[in-house]
């Protein structure tokens, strides 16, 4: 019974810290006031409307989800293929290709984000369109990798040889027999590629252009010139993406483990 | 017509130039910046960035701060998340993957929101622009649990129960199952959320930026502001080679060469 009490005493204790800011900010966001005071509050959509009305952050938020999206599509492309490729070849050019695909995954962001700068400051690209939807793919196309490389292990080999003996052609084969088999790894791949892309802050800095922000380099930018209390749009903001985020979230694992119990023979 | 003939194993070919194009060469481009220094617009290869990062006392104690910054929320990290980890992993409960999901939900969710969240929170508590290293510990704390708590709970929710049942039929009070059995078993998911954890505490600089208003400078911040500030590429590029000879290190250390960040990353919850 103590065990259970001091249990169930830790996890309150450590949720409340994980979710106090959240919450202080969700609740917060319907408050008339610009500045948070714990001892007043007045219900209102005040906030709501200014963040509607403002057209400068509705943009960033456009420019965000749009990056994410971009970044997140060529990447599960370059990255599937990069892995079904890393898959069939000898192992004397596959471990190389893996070993260079892991170095973002191990690096400091902040190195990644400065050798970035360095070459496309080199070749007059630095800090274009391009140089940030590379630097984005560079983030998030070896995870993708990592999500695809399994589901390929985990493939029966089998279904490829007999699509050819039964006269498909290999790209028919691959498309018809391979990418159907992969395919929860291919769009875990994106998945993920869109929060890491989402989730960004230092390689964005370095590498977009002047005028371009993201939530993430507005926010930074907001807080560094002190203009943190003079843009409270930005609370309701935050209040709308974290409660929008974590009904995605809890939909989208509460769906997967639907599935998965269907199909308990696959893990 | 004739189809152009294909194997599998081209499909690699796009992505090994990409590889090549923006993760080697830039790699290689960083190491020479960090061997040069320009003098009257030429390029020379010098020792002058090693050395002068070795005789500064400014950067010397910006590094011994960050490691220490980095070795007490790292610390802190997994004395919050074990109990975490391991009271999912033991309960009984039929739903306890839900219950793992609302502890590391907010990883998905922006970190520069997240943290200026926790930033109106310390300024109500009265500790923002006193309590700098507390409140950007705080930060690392809050923004790294999760990746410390997954790997731990993966680790602790496949230990085999039999060892446990074992060691306590042959005597072993629960301490000593705990010290001698459990926690030894555990030790894969202490060391990937440590490598987890311990990296990006010592260069996120959004936290300590945010938390601290721009009081402390963290090893990644140095970085930033050799690239932004001082507009010296050559001692930033040897910054972040010592970041790197860090990161070898400790990746050497504790045998971390593994795909454990995909694992802490969420890939299987997607």
């Amino acid at each position: 019974m103590v065990k259970k009490i001091i249990s169930v005493a830790i996890c309150a204790i450590v949720l409340l810290f994980v979710y106090a800011p959240i919450l202080l900010l969700v609740v917060y966001s319907f408050d008339k006031s610009n500045v948070i005071n714990i001892h007043e509050f007045s219900f209102s959509f005040d906030l709501y409307k200014q963040l509607f009305r403002d057209s400068k952050i509705m943009n960033i938020l456009l420019n965000t989800i749009w990056l994410a999206l971009a970044a997140a599509g060529l990447s599960t492309i370059l990255g599937t293929a990069g892995a079904i490729g890393i898959f069939y070849s000898r192992r004397r050019f596959a471990k190389p290709i893996y070993g260079v695909s892991q170095i973002p995954v191990i690096n400091a962001e902040i190195v990644t984000a400065i050798s970035l700068a360095l070459l496309f400051s080199m070749i007059a690209l630095y800090r274009t369109y391009f140089s940030l939807i590379v630097g984005h793919m560079v983030l998030c196309t070896p995870f993708v990798v990592l999500s695809v490389l399994p589901k390929l292990k985990q493939m029966d080999s089998n279904t490829y040889e007999a699509a050819l003996d039964l006269g498909a052609s290999p790209a028919q084969a691959l498309f018809k027999i391979v990418i159907p088999q992969i395919f929860s790894g291919i769009l875990s791949g994106f998945m993920l590629s869109v929060t890491l892309s989402l989730d960004d802050y230092i390689i964005t800095a370095f590498t977009k252009p002047k005028t371009f922000d993201t939530i993430s380099t507005y926010v930074y930018n907001a807080v560094k010139n002190g203009a943190n209390s003079s843009t409270p749009a930005l609370r309701a903001l935050s209040a709308l993406i974290f409660v929008v985020m974590i009904a995605v979230v809890l939909l989208a694992n509460l769906r997967a483990r639907k599935s998965a119990s269907k199909e308990p023979s696959k893990g | 017509m004739e189809k152009i003939r294909f194997s599998r194993r081209q499909l690699c070919i796009p992505y090994a130039l990409f590889l090549f194009l923006f993760v080697v060469i830039p790699m290689l481009l960083i190491l020479f910046y960090a061997f040069t220094e320009e003098i009257d617009g030429a390029i020379t290869f010098s020792f002058a960035n090693f050395a002068g990062f070795f005789t500064s006392r400014a950067k010397l104690s910006t590094l011994l701060m960050s490691f220490t910054v980095a070795i007490i929320s790292t610390a802190i990290c997994l004395l919050v998340a074990y109990p975490v980890a391991y009271v999912l992993a033991r309960s009984s409960l039929r739903k306890k993957n839900v219950l793992l999901m609302i502890f590391i939900l907010p990883m998905w969710i922006n970190f520069v929101l997240r943290i200026t969240a926790l930033r109106e929170l310390l300024d109500l508590l009265g500790l923002l622009e006193s309590q700098n290293y507390l409140n950007t510990i705080i930060g690392m704390v809050y923004d790294f649990l999760p990746f410390m708590i997954l790997p731990l709970y993966t680790t602790l929710e496949k230990l085999d129960k039999n060892y446990l049942e074992a060691a306590a039929d042959l005597g072993g009070n629960k301490f000593t199952v705990f010290t001698k059995v459990t926690f030894p078993l555990s030790m894969p998911g202490v060391i990937s959320g440590i490598t987890m954890v311990f990296m990006p505490s010592m260069t996120n600089y959004v936290v300590s930026d945010t938390l601290s208003n721009f009081n402390i400078t963290i090893l990644g911040k140095l970085i930033d502001e050799y690239f932004t500030t001082y507009d010296n590429w050559h001692m930033g590029s040897m910054i972040s080679i010592i970041l790197l000879v860090i990161i070898f290190l400790t990746m050497l250390a504790t045998g971390g060469f593994k795909d454990s960040e995909k694992e802490a990353r969420g890939a299987n919850l997607w």
